[in-house]
């Protein structure tokens, strides 16, 4: 299977054909940080030509002015979604979930499979594409369970599920606890190839932990999760994807000592990439004195030390993307004392902008750095990053980097509302998406002007 | 003060005037007639999601002491069994107009969760392993009146987990001495190889113990474990005092919450003293 149809949906509306007029196009990858027209005809770049210089678009076609202002980027990929079908619709689906993220600017995002029924079978992937490709609104990617069931025991028919498209294995939401059954799945692996992306938690010591182990959680009077959870799982699981030759994701890296464990083993050359979560960047435990219940997640949030050293690691590349994680949960189920709640918080409407303000508006991380790491996650899954070139498909998101917002005040396309940085004031804002050669979403203050 | 959620919220003026409320309602409940009719009409209803007798007996004493008419509704053997959501209990329960509510529940924050769904005082009687505001004053309430005042004394909380220090060495500096249940209920998994190992090490005793000293203990007691027998019984704690100190406490915290705070017209029967209550950080570590 060809890697563009590892992905499904976003093929709903007609080829996008649109001027970009003067927009300042900042693409990393391909080494362009200046003000340029770019104009897209039949869904793809057709030239990037000096600000002014384009021709005027035909007939009908549509004109946007950047005024040199608005930035153009390539569009962000999520290797870490959670689109809740099937089984969950009432949380989300995957036409809540992929507008969600096309009003984020990304162009593609990666399922995972702790559905219900579990994504183990290559029959229910079959048909998962199936409904991607006519629901998606923009393209998905599909990670099939590691073990059956995700019960950790029996691994699912992984040459099968690479067959029918599945970009590579996961148990999320719970660790392959076993060590001996992680290593038959690296060593399948030289079978099927596909990432192994591990979720790291040891349960015996995250127990019935409901945030981070620390002087907050003892205040609270909540069960804390130490950070050795994650990190001793981490280290462990670098060590067997090194003994094996064996290629591995760390997923949501929560802590210091689990990036020191990555570093250390990509030192050692073993296979080894790793992403973060904009709300481990950004909050620490901190944010969970006033007990809401969208500060809940797991790995949970963690001190300002491990907040650092993130931010570090994933500047440095040791963390080579940025993931959400996006969860969603219901109103009613997040709507109760915080031990009951479900862990996760939404993030795909509010990830560029909020690591933009957090992290970039301080001089933390350079913009086009934070690009490169919004963007990084295809590659890891063997999927060409999205890319301003031309004769490459439009994948591209236009921003306005001085506009302000306040999260979530005109509601969420998601169908859930459980997100960290609800009310919070943000810079940055999504104007346009492009995805798969689509115009995927449009903000609701960029009125269309056909030219 | 709308609600009592947190002793944080409350200031040294607020503890104050509380305690002094509760030595006024200690002559009543010496009375042969122990009622007054402070909230007479009023309602308080007692929701309770865990099993704890003593804290519920103790408030709806204290609620009858004052007239009031009290409801108790337990969790187990009601809705909540049939899957009903803590908040649609609030709301259900809301609809026969409680004055005020006294919540026990196991999960930290409920209170103020609850709080933010109806109109009626909520009195936080312990949520999880956050907070329980009237035992807190009911104990300086206590210690008050044992010792005078409480400025300036070394108060030793003895129990596994408490991580200040992890022997008792130097518990003879003390002046009070507050042992604490091993409370399994919270525990998920035991934290020490075996009681005998633990009443070894942490037991308060007659050797490690002066007679001089107050202990203190919120109940019930596991004799022979935390406390030998012979310490309950001496005349060193204050056990039984605490007990007594419930209620009077609780009375005075309902008075305040309902009769006090609420009557806009009527003054109010102390020379009240500091009314505002300043809202120490959330969260603050105590």
């Amino acid at each position: 299977m060809s890697a563009e149809n590892l992905l499904c949906g976003g093929l709903q509306g007609p080829p996008a054909e649109i001027l970009l007029r003067d927009v300042h196009v900042l693409d990393p990858r391909a080494g362009i940080d200046r003000r340029l027209d770019v104009s897209v005809r039949g869904g793809r770049v057709a030239e990037l030509s000096e600000p002014g210089a384009a021709a005027a678009p035909e007939e009908g076609h549509e004109t946007i002015e950047g005024d040199g202002r608005l930035r153009l980027m390539p569009a962000f990929f999520d290797p870490h979604v959670h689109l809740r079908t099937p089984g969950q619709e009432h949380k989300e689906d995957l036409g809540s979930g992929t507008r969600a993220a096309a009003a984020g600017g990304y162009c593609g995002v990666i399922a995972m499979p702790n559905t219900d029924p579990v994504l183990d079978s290559a029959p229910l992937l079959r048909s998962l594409r199936d409904a991607a490709a006519r629901e998606a609104r923009i393209p998905v990617g599909f990670l099939a369970a590691v073990t059956r069931g995700l019960g950790g025991e029996q691994l699912t028919e992984m040459a099968e599920l690479r067959q029918e498209g599945a970009l590579g294995f996961s148990d999320d939401g719970e660790p392959v606890e076993s060590a001996g059954v992680l290593r038959k799945a690296l060593q399948y692996q030289r079978l099927c190839g596909g990432v192994l992306a591990l979720h790291e938690e040891d349960r015996s010591l995250s127990r019935n932990g409901v945030m981070h182990e620390g002087a907050i959680s003892a205040a609270l009077g909540l069960d804390g999760i130490p950070t050795v959870a994650e990190s001793t799982m981490v280290a462990r699981d670098a060590e067997l994807a090194g003994y094996e030759g064996a290629r591995v994701h760390f997923q949501h890296l929560s802590c210091a000592a689990s990036a020191e464990a990555v570093a250390a083993a990509k030192t050692r050359g073993w296979r080894a990439s790793a992403e973060v979560t904009p709300h481990h960047l950004l909050l620490t435990d901190e944010a969970v004195r006033g007990m809401n219940t969208s500060m809940k997640m797991h790995p949970p949030l963690t001190s300002d030390d491990d907040r650092t050293a993130l931010i570090r690691a994933l500047r440095e590349g040791t963390i080579d993307c940025v993931a959400t994680d996006h969860a969603p949960h219901a109103r009613e189920e997040k709507e109760v004392p915080f031990e009951q709640a479900p862990m996760g918080t939404t993030g795909l409407e509010t990830a560029f902008a909020a690591l933009y303000s957090g992290l970039v508006l301080p001089g933390e991380l350079e913009l086009a750095v934070l690009v490169e790491r919004m963007t990084a996650g295809a590659a890891l899954f063997g999927l060409p990053p999205a890319q301003i070139a031309a004769g490459r498909p439009a994948e591209m998101v236009l921003v306005d980097l001085e506009e302000q917002w306040t999260a979530g005040e005109h509601g969420w396309h998601s169908r859930s509302e459980n997100c960290c940085f609800s009310g919070r004031r943000l810079q940055g804002r999504v104007q346009l998406t492009l995805a798969a050669g689509r115009l995927v979403h449009r903000d609701r203050a960029l009125a269309p002007a056909a030219a | 003060m709308n609600h009592l959620l947190s002793i944080e919220e409350l200031d040294r003026a607020g503890i104050e005037r509380i305690i002094a409320q509760a030595q006024r309602f200690t002559e009543v409940s010496e009375r042969e007639i122990k009622k007054v009719p402070a909230l007479r009409g009023r309602m308080v209803l007692n929701l309770f999601y865990e099993a704890s007798t003593r804290t519920r007996s103790s408030f709806e004493l204290a609620a009858k002491r004052l007239s009031a008419d009290v409801v108790n509704f337990a969790a187990s053997g009601s809705s909540v069994e049939k899957g009903e959501s803590l908040k649609d209990t609030v709301l259900t329960l809301s609809a026969h107009k409680p004055d005020a509510i006294v919540l026990r529940t196991p999960w930290a924050g409920a209170s103020e969760l609850v709080s933010k769904w109806c109109s009626a005082a909520i009195v936080n009687a312990g949520d999880g392993k956050h907070e329980h505001p009237t035992q807190a004053l009911l104990d300086v309430y206590t210690l008050q009146r044992r010792l005078g005042s409480i400025d300036g004394s070394s108060i030793w909380i003895v129990e596994l987990g408490c991580e200040v220090r992890y022997e008792l060495g130097e518990l003879h500096t003390a002046d009070v001495v507050y042992a604490l249940r091993m409370q399994n209920e919270r525990m998920h998994d035991t934290w020490v190889p075996s009681l005998r190992e633990y009443a070894a090490w942490y037991q308060l005793n007659g050797r490690r113990l002066t007679p001089s000293q107050v202990l203190m203990h919120p109940g019930p007691v596991n004799r022979g474990v935390e406390l030998s027998g012979e310490i309950v019984d001496s005349p060193q704690a204050v056990i039984t005092a605490q007990v007594e100190a419930g209620v009077v406490v609780r009375m005075a915290v309902l008075y305040e919450l309902l009769a006090a705070a609420r009557s806009a017209t009527a003054p109010p029967p102390e020379p009240a003293g500091e009314r505002g209550r300043e809202r120490v950080g959330e969260g603050q570590l105590a």
